[in-house]
């Protein structure tokens, strides 16, 4: 009978294991050695690298370590070698808590650029804050992540004075989606399924009041668990609703399943989504045509901005294995400023970098401006990016189409 | 109510999905008393065996010529993996304490994963996997059985059939039972125990090969994580069903299958209840199904066949 017991202990652990599904492994970039007389100064990462959201990571990873190389190449700031330090959080709050731990344990890092998630941000941002290091992060769009957690209320209050962003909160995207959703594609009844996730269920909330605010009517609520793969229940009860379009808060893996499977039922309407839904993973991943769908993403498409050319020249020159994705260039323009921050603090300290470079960089990060890959750079008093574009992008035989491009009027 | 029908028959279909899966841990468990946690990587790899074999054939070939070479590619690869990992894992520790082997097994499974994500081409992202075109069925106005579906409401059956056949008929099949009672006896009797239990393991990866490619015909993508779900939810499946009874396996996974479905649809619907209904709570009540039959029920619904073994 021993091995009864054994048998109680291991559903017990398959249980608790249920929510904490990452494993992987560590994928450490510390770049080539270099013992010439310059000061090194390190830009950390922290993205994805591993994982189902890698893709997004990997872009991230590559656009920072092509700015950095870019403003070697060309001496962008005299006396100093920049390099990457990739660290890899799996999209796991609490390997990206250890991670912000590490970077801020080495003394050559100056800022860091990351996360990918909403949820991570939330576990890095106090480690960053205290330890003075500056953070960019190229895609959180959590509001509260930089005004405050009674942002809703119209209360906002800066709660880490390090953290910065280039990209646009799900304030904006959000509303963005709801006006369009209402006012262009003309759906009024919309059922909202979310991943349970910091970004995914903000991003629903804020959607599900703009729509309602515009006159839109929610047919239903559901939520999926991240990392099953079987919403046929969901599906069907979205079919049931007749709803005539479908609101997904989360990211591709998710939601590329879950648009296939609402078609699958018969019900053909488009499902749409936020950013984290823009990615060519998401078509492949809903096998069938999903035509139609329907995503936002922050910043006009970069491929279409005069701005971005010479950075998809570069990337391309560069020979990296994984493509730039959806966040690529807003990662760049992140390592870029602090590639700036630190090139006008170097420049105010007799071209040396000062004892206190960190903290010096951290105020000279809000002066940041700059005519970067997705248009104009600067951060308002919040740390938010003062970029409000935003583009539509719709699936249409098999490839993301921007369809809408604005800049966000409230 | 009107989508009960709909609703049943995907918790039907999830639950052969499970039940296919669980095979594979309700056999081995009978035999050795392992607790093999890399099986579900074993299904995950028999879902790239079987993509494998479809990017070999040439293209334009027929779903219905391909299905059953991508079946026997992706049943190669699962079953050549799982007895390499009989073999060189498991074995040595035959005579172990028990928690050696199972913590070997977590060990493999996430070794397993990062080779096919590290070594597969393009396996960092979901590989697009062909899936079945076509239609619908309609049964009736509230029934629609999509095509991937019928194939693993007619295939679990098929294999549960060819299986209990196996087991209660052949002489390969009788061993396996006598080892499952008394492994030392049956040495002594004459039966080559370490066979038997290489045949266990490739029966049980074989079996996670068609959930693979049922699965990939429904998604229409594979990719190298999915096999870690899968198989927490396929283990508790065998371990509702009874652990070392095949049939309680397949019994487990059904029963699974519709809780989940029909916790999803119906449990928001009880009044005051809206708050813990729908996809975010279906885990939730598949366990609690899960706790209250273990109690009532300690040997799970169908029972341990090698429970007057100790």
């Amino acid at each position: 009978m021993r091995h009864r017991s054994l048998l109680i202990l291991t559903t017990a652990l398959t249980t608790g294991a249920l929510t904490l599904t990452a494993c992987g492994s560590r994928d450490d970039n510390k770049g080539e050695g270099d013992s010439s007389k310059k000061t090194t100064v390190v830009i950390g990462v922290d993205a994805p690298l591993t994982g189902s959201l890698s893709a997004l990571g990997q872009g991230i990873k590559n656009s920072v370590d092509l700015a950095a190389k870019t403003a070697n190449k060309n001496n962008e700031v005299p006396g100093i070698e920049f390099k990457i330090e990739a660290l890899d959080d799996q999209a796991v709050p609490a390997s990206g808590q250890a991670n912000a731990a590490k970077l801020v344990g080495n003394k050559d890092v100056i800022g860091a650029v990351g996360p990918l998630n909403s949820g991570v941000a939330q576990s890095m941002q106090g480690v960053f804050d205290k330890a003075g290091v500056v953070q960019v992060s190229p895609a959180n769009t959590n509001p509260a992540l930089s005004q405050g957690d009674n942002w809703g209320k119209g209360e906002l209050k800066r709660p880490f004075k390090t953290y910065f962003r280039t990209a646009a909160t799900d304030v904006v995207q959000g509303k963005f989606a709801a006006q369009y959703l209402y006012n262009d594609a003309k759906k009024r009844k919309v059922y909202v399924v979310d991943d349970k996730q910091t970004y995914g269920a903000g991003l629903a909330a804020i959607f599900s009041a703009e729509f309602k605010r515009l006159g839109g009517k929610i047919a239903g609520t559901d939520h999926v668990t991240v990392k099953e793969t079987d919403f046929s229940s969901t599906a069907d009860k979205v079919k049931s609703s007749k709803a005539d379009s479908v609101y997904f808060g989360g990211q591709y893996p998710e939601g590329g399943l879950l648009s296939d499977q609402i078609k699958k039922t018969g019900a053909k309407i488009p499902t749409m989504g936020g950013d984290g839904i823009y990615d060519p993973a998401f078509i492949s991943a809903s096998g069938v045509a999903n035509d139609g769908d329907l995503a936002t993403s922050i910043g006009y498409p970069v491929e279409k901005l005069a701005t971005a050319k010479t950075f998809i020249a570069d990337y391309k020159a560069a020979g990296y294995k994984d493509p730039y994705a959806a966040y690529g260039g807003y990662s760049y323009d992140a390592g870029w400023a602090i590639i700036q921050a630190v090139k006008s603090v170097v420049a105010a300290n007799d071209g040396k970098l000062p004892a206190d470079a960190r903290a010096k960089v951290v105020e000279a990060m809000s002066k940041v401006s700059f005519d970067g890959v997705t248009g104009k750079v600067a951060f308002d008093k919040y740390g938010d990016t003062t970029n409000k574009q935003l583009t539509v992008y719709k699936v249409e035989g098999k490839v993301w189409k921007d369809v809408k491009s604005d800049t966000f009027k409230d | 109510m009107h989508e009960l029908p709909q609703q049943l028959a995907n918790g039907l279909a999830l639950g052969a999905l499970y039940g296919l899966i669980a095979i594979g841990y309700t056999m081995v468990y009978g035999i050795v008393q392992l607790i093999n946690f890399a099986h579900g990587e074993i299904f995950m790899i028999g879902g790239f065996g079987a993509l494998t074999a479809y990017i070999a054939l040439p293209s334009g070939t027929s779903l219905l010529v391909a299905i059953p070479l991508m079946i026997v590619g992706g049943a190669i690869t699962s079953v050549a993996v799982a007895t390499a990992a009989e073999r060189f894992a498991y074995r040595p520790l035959r005579n172990a304490p028990r928690l050696a082997p199972l913590i070997t097994a977590i060990g493999l499974s996430i070794v397993l994963q990062q080779l096919v994500w590290g070594l597969y081409p393009d396996a960092k992202k979901p590989r697009s996997f062909p899936e079945i075109q076509g239609e619908s069925f309609k049964i009736f106005d509230n029934l629609y059985l999509q095509r991937a579906d019928a194939f693993v409401l007619v295939l679990a059956p098929l294999c549960m059939l060819a299986l209990g056949l196996f087991v209660a008929k052949s002489r390969s099949g009788r061993a396996m039972q006598a080892t499952a009672q008394d492994p030392d006896t049956a040495k002594l009797m004459g039966i080559n125990t370490d066979r038997i239990i290489v045949m266990a393991f490739a029966i049980g990866a074989a079996f996670a090969a068609v959930a693979a490619v049922a699965y990939g015909l429904d998604k229409g993508q594979i990719n190298f994580e999915m096999g870690f779900i899968l198989g927490l939810k396929a283990f508790t499946a065998a371990v509702l069903g009874g652990i070392g009874n095949i049939y309680g396996a397949m019994v487990g996974g059904v029963v699974l299958g519709l809780a989940e479905s029909l916790s999803i649809a119906y449990i928001e619907e009880i009044p005051g209840m809206q708050q813990l209904g729908g996809g975010a709570w279906a885990n939730v009540w598949a366990f609690v199904l899960l706790i209250v039959v273990l109690l009532v029920r300690p040997q799970g619904l169908l029972g341990e066949r090698v429970a007057d073994r100790a």
